[in-house]
């Protein structure tokens, strides 16, 4: 590793250039998780006339809940579904992109595109699609024999909730591919193609271990992108249920706080939900981004 | 967290916008009647502006219902909050609750020196929103009840003369639509509300403790004891089977299967009158809610739903009297009456709805006084005055929950009641504690 350092002649100026970007973390993040924090050890009416400090009891009812260990199992599955689903597809993209040589421009742009649909739009479409009544796909389905109720069904319901959340991310999943398949030298895969090895070969041991930086990082990306973002999705789409089938936690911390009015509970699950992302974070930069080189 | 810093700085520019516009006193009025229901509130509270001058309504459609129960919280907790904030039924144990923010409608009439008599209003919808001691806490504006619709083609079709009054008759029409071909007989939505909260109801059954709450915090859930609600669920659970029950969703997603016909009838608000005579291409009728004869000999009657005008405290001793002149004018009989007529809400004062029976809109539009007449069927009892109980948002999204469950054939009936109970027990004593 590589060790870059540089002086700068004036000792405030590192200050004054890292002072927005200070600013705006301290505003926008460590105010709000502050706030979260305090917010967790009370207990409050939603008006916020009376309260009460009560200690880590918030926490200690939601790990003995039923329900909120099922909410981090769905949430758990959804994601490993949503980042496989999503990283394997765009790796088959970005392979086959990676080939193509007319019009490349054109496919590459209209794959990007599901990626400028926000969140909520995205559940809206998939739900037209998939609704049992008026859906054009659960049409398609009832004539292929089977009955898709989302409304009903857990299954369907999780099913649709990972298809709009995986359709988005494909795009932005296919870029990085794209861009790291393109950085691997051909000369390397020629001289692979040249010793006679085929296609899948090529791929399985020069090209798949020179993407494994880009596999990493993506990895922690969309973990981190099914965890949060993906509230529009639910939100627009199953609320949630069938029963909790649904119910993934950023739903719930929401759902806790602006429609139960429960501030206390729902700040617990917020930070804990914040101390998973900083260890998903230090992950990403203590191990993958040290072992990996670019 | 940072949605609230938002809302807070989004109510604090527009209570700016809002003080530049005029020298008149304002009233700040935050609903969640989006659409032609919104339309309709900005109509009465410009009527209500060029009456007099001394006084400006100014309404702000917030979003729905939790939304701008939401908004006003954050904010009241920001200093910002509005006069008057429209407030669901099953957030009322919540306003109660925070002496201090709220001021009792009764008070408000009381010191503007407004004539003012509870007795005006229709008991199903009085009861609900006074206090124990008979002080009126909110004003009562949108109210509604569950009723049955029912689509007059298909019952005409499978042979069904006499729309059903009991749920043996509800599943021998559905028999007979089987016959003629005609799978799916029923669905309803809002489910808490209309299969648990207003079935209790109907049958004069508690639905918790203490009055079902209106005595007391200390409250707990009942609806679990109720052996003919389990069975019915179940029986309803069991019909999917042959497609005689289909559920839609939560809400009223399931207004769809009514309106394509689908289901040949639905059990719903009474206030979907306007979307129904929209969407639907064929005869349809409204009838009371069926009776289930295990449970009751008689129906007794049905609770509302909808909503109240609450007024929050913080502001000039002199607005409120304007806001209860904006009351005054809003319970006057003829906005009342033409409240009621154009969006299908009950008439909620007496006055109004004998002046819309001398206007003889019911005989022009059969039907339209079903929901009247199922809340003033009978004088209401402790188990039909309505409910207060805390959390009760969060509540009905469980009943939601363990109801999926039941319909996805995961637990019988009477699992999904007793496991709904226990769980909003615990958010009632969550209740208890912080109000306490």
């Amino acid at each position: 590793m590589r060790t870059k350092t540089v002086t700068f002649r004036h000792n405030w100026l590192p200050y004054a250039l890292i002072a927005p970007q200070i600013v705006i973390t301290l505003i926008f993040f460590i105010w709000p998780a502050s706030q979260a924090l305090y917010q967790s050890v009370l207990r409050e009416d939603a008006f916020g006339l009376k309260t009460e400090f009560i200690g880590m009891a918030n926490f200690a009812r939601l790990f003995a809940d039923s329900d909120y260990i099922n909410s981090f199992i769905t949430t758990i599955s959804f994601s490993a579904m949503v980042a496989g689903f999503s990283m394997g597809i765009a790796l088959v993209m970005a392979i086959m992109a990676d080939r193509v040589i007319r019009r490349a421009m054109l496919y590459r742009t209209l794959l990007i595109w599901p990626y400028a649909v926000a969140p909520a739009v995205a559940g809206v479409l998939w739900w037209f699609l998939f609704n049992p009544t008026i859906g054009i796909v659960a049409y398609a389905l009832d004539a292929l024999g089977y009955d898709w109720n989302h409304y009903v069904d857990g299954g369907d319901a999780m099913t649709l909730i990972v298809v709009a959340s995986v359709w988005r991310q494909v795009s932005y999943n296919f870029l990085f591919f794209l861009a790291g398949l393109q950085a691997i030298p051909r000369s390397l895969t020629e001289a692979a193609a040249i010793d006679g090895a085929g296609p899948f070969k090529r791929f399985v041991t020069i090209q798949l271990p020179l993407l494994s930086p880009t596999v990493f990082f993506l990895i922690v990306v969309n973990v981190v992108y099914s965890f949060f973002e993906t509230f529009g999705v639910v939100h627009a789409t199953t609320s949630g249920g069938p029963g909790q089938a649904t119910n993934i936690l950023v739903y719930k911390v929401w759902r806790d706080a602006f429609e139960g009015l429960n501030l206390g509970a729902s700040a617990a699950q917020s930070v804990i939900l914040m101390v998973l992302v900083i260890a998903l974070t230090a992950i990403q930069f203590r191990y993958i981004e040290r072992k990996v080189e670019y | 967290m940072q949605r609230r810093q938002t809302l807070t700085a989004m109510t604090g520019a527009l209570a700016l916008l809002g003080s530049a516009a005029t020298a008149q006193t304002e009233i700040q009025f935050w609903h969640a009647l989006g659409g032609a229901l919104g339309e309709k509130v900005d109509e009465i509270a410009g009527d209500f502006n060029e009456m007099q001058d001394d006084y400006t309504v100014v309404p702000t459609y917030k979003g729905t219902y939790t939304e701008n129960m939401t908004a006003a919280i954050a904010a009241f907790r920001a200093g910002e909050q509005p006069h008057v904030v429209q407030v669901f039924e099953v957030g009322t144990a919540t306003m109660m609750a925070a002496e201090g923010a709220i001021r009792r409608v009764q008070g408000v009439m009381e010191q503007a020196d407004i004539d003012w008599n509870n007795d005006a209003y229709l008991p199903a919808v009085k009861s609900y929103y006074t206090t124990t001691d008979g002080d009126m806490l909110s004003l009562p504006f949108n109210s509604s009840t569950p009723v049955l619709w029912y689509n007059r083609d298909l019952l005409n079709d499978a042979g069904v003369e006499d729309v059903p009054e009991t749920w043996d008759e509800m599943f021998a029409a559905a028999d007979a639509l089987q016959a003629n071909g005609h799978d799916c007989a029923f669905s309803f939505g809002w489910q808490s509300w209309v299969m648990i909260e207003n079935y209790l109801a109907w049958h004069d059954q508690p639905i918790g403790t203490q009055q079902n709450g209106f005595a007391g915090l200390d409250t707990e859930f009942m609806f679990d004891q109720s052996e003919d609600l389990s069975n019915l669920l179940q029986r309803i659970a069991d019909s999917q089977a042959d497609g005689t029950f289909q559920y839609g969703g939560r809400r009223g997603d399931s207004l769809p299967l009514f309106t394509n016909g689908e289901c040949a009838m639905w059990m719903n608000s009474s206030a979907y009158y306007a979307g129904i005579s929209e969407q639907a291409d064929f005869e349809f009728g409204q009838a009371m809610l069926p009776l289930n004869t295990d449970g009751a000999e008689a129906p007794q009657n049905s609770i509302i739903g909808g909503a109240t005008l609450w007024v929050l405290e913080g502001h000039d001793e002199g607005d409120y009297d304007g806001v209860a002149a904006f009351f005054n004018y809003l319970s006057s009989p003829e906005v009342q009456a033409d409240w009621h007529q154009s969006t299908g809400y009950v008439p909620i004062t007496t006055a109004a709805y004998e002046l819309s029976q001398e206007q003889g809109f019911y005989e022009e539009n059969p039907g339209t006084d079903t929901a009247i007449k199922q809340l003033s069927l009978n004088e209401p009892t402790e188990n039909s005055r309505g409910l207060r109980f805390g959390n009760f948002v969060q509540i009905r999204d469980i009943i939601n929950q363990e109801l999926e469950d039941l319909w996805a054939g995961n637990q019988s009936a009477e699992t999904a009641l007793d496991a709904a109970a226990a769980r909003g027990n615990a958010l009632l004593r969550d209740f208890e504690a912080a109000n306490n």
